[in-house]
């Protein structure tokens, strides 16, 4: 077992934990956010993405150990109170979603991607977000609300 | 996955001695932990390198030296790397997606000697050198077959150095699921003649091609690759390319290499 402690969504959280724990079983089991979700065994489809200390980064390839002394940031934190994150105001607006299962994932990867380039050109965004596997929506509004968030958040 | 202790190395040291009581090097986890989930491996013991100090782009006067646990991303945006190398920055660049190059590792790729993975070209195309904790090893002599490279088991990769060049050029054909070269040409012409080397294709990783480089040394254009054999019974054949399909995408691949250089 090992101690695990970080921030996660601007609180501090602290768990005895198994070694092999992930990042994301730690997140949805021992923490009971369910937001961020599990698409794939291979690392693939990025249904998992959070940020750690700010940057975009997998959660079923990370241990939680490894995230020690980490601020962890999941789709739960992004809004202020009532009030949606743009990037999610622009998914909303711009029905970038069908059925949600990648939108979490979706959501975060977008938020760095437009932190890192604030006025992405469509083909920056589909480069940007290759990490993330859409099953329904054939990604066309899933860009068009990516650029709408971009707008929205200032670039 | 099977359970397992994780620990973190404070250094070098600590590392190769805690490999020595049977631990596994955990780098940025990109290969190493989907085959734990996917239990084709199950270390007693996983030795975190994070803590170690070994990340970080040096420059060398002729040659770059970028520490193993320097991240892809880092590598990409490197000013230096830019500058020095640009094709090097750019093959870094394309390696995965935005979330596999805020994690994984030059370390950890080269260590694993994936045979479609991308740096391993880099290394040997470029001819640069792995450095490990006993010794320093030229590309040539490092990469020894299909996930097989020259490193001991107690022995850890602590920074990869590549010459200084401007005319090199990585192309890559990749698998649209993964984004892992099917096949990846890295092309390189130095003081020294041209080094050409072809990863995702060969049954036994990465190789040179010679007949390809010497064509390129009598001229460096991508004609010059016109009608050179590359033998397709040495190729991976898979559900994603038959071994014929490979070698046929090996010199098309090496002619968009040459011809961006
Ligand atoms: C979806 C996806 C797409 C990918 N696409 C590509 C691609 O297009 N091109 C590509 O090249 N790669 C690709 N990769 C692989 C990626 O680049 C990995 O980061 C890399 O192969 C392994 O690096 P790591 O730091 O994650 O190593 P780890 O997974 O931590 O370790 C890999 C192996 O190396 C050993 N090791 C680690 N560090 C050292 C060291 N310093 N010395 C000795 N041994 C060490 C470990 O014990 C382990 O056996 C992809 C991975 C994923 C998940
Ligand atoms: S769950 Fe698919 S990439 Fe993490
Ligand atoms: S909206 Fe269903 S997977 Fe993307």
């Amino acid at each position: 077992m090992t101690m695990v402690n970080l921030t996660l969504n601007g609180k501090q959280v602290s768990a005895d934990v198994p070694d092999n724990t992930l990042l994301v079983t730690f997140i949805r089991e021992t923490m009971g956010l369910t937001g961020t979700h599990v698409g794939c065994d291979t690392s693939q489809c990025g249904a998992c993405v959070v940020h750690v200390d700010g940057e975009s980064q997998k959660s079923c390839t990370m241990l939680a150990a490894a995230a020690e002394g980490a601020s962890v940031t999941t789709i739960e934190g992004i809004a202020n109170g009532d009030s949606l994150h743009p990037m999610q105001q622009a998914f909303h607006e711009n029905h970038g979603l069908q059925c949600g299962f990648c939108t979490p994932g979706m959501v975060m990867s977008a938020i760095e991607l437009v932190q890192d380039n604030p006025n992405p050109s469509e083909a920056e965004i589909r480069e940007g977000l290759e990490g993330n596997i859409c099953r329904c929506t054939g990604y066309h509004n899933i860009v068009k609300s990516v650029q709408a968030g971009a707008k929205m958040m200032g670039g | 996955m099977h359970h397992t202790t994780y620990v973190r190395a404070g250094s070098t040291d600590d590392a190769v001695a805690r490999m020595a009581d049977g631990g596994q090097l955990l780098a940025g986890g990109m290969t190493l932990i989907p085959t734990m989930k996917q239990r084709l491996a199950s270390p007693e013991t996983l030795v975190d390198l994070a803590g170690c100090g070994l990340a970080g782009i040096e420059d060398e006067g002729d040659s770059i030296r970028i520490g193993a646990m320097t991240r892809h991303a880092d590598v990409a945006g490197s000013d230096l790397v830019q500058t020095a190398v640009p094709a090097l920055a750019a093959l870094a660049g394309g390696i995965g997606d935005r979330q596999v190059r805020n994690r994984g590792t030059i370390g950890g790729s080269v260590a694993n000697n994936d045979p479609s993975a991308c740096y391993p070209a880099a290394v040997l195309g470029l001819g640069g050198t792995v450095h490990t904790n006993k010794r320093d090893i030229a590309a040539d002599d490092f990469f020894t077959g299909m996930f097989e490279t020259a490193l001991d088991e107690d022995e850890m990769i602590t920074a990869v150095s590549f010459p200084k060049t401007g005319k090199a050029a990585y192309v890559k054909f990749p698998n649209p699921a993964s984004r892992y070269a099917m096949v990846g040409v890295f092309v390189a012409s130095g003081a020294d003649g041209t080094r050409l080397a072809v990863t995702g294709a060969g049954s036994d990783g990465v190789f040179r091609h010679a007949d390809m480089e010497a064509a390129l040394d009598a001229s460096f254009s991508a004609d010059s690759l016109d009608g050179i054999a590359v033998d397709a019974d040495e190729m991976i054949s898979d559900i994603h390319a038959s071994g014929d399909y490979r070698a046929h995408l090996v010199r098309e691949i090496a002619k968009r290499a040459v011809a961006a250089c």
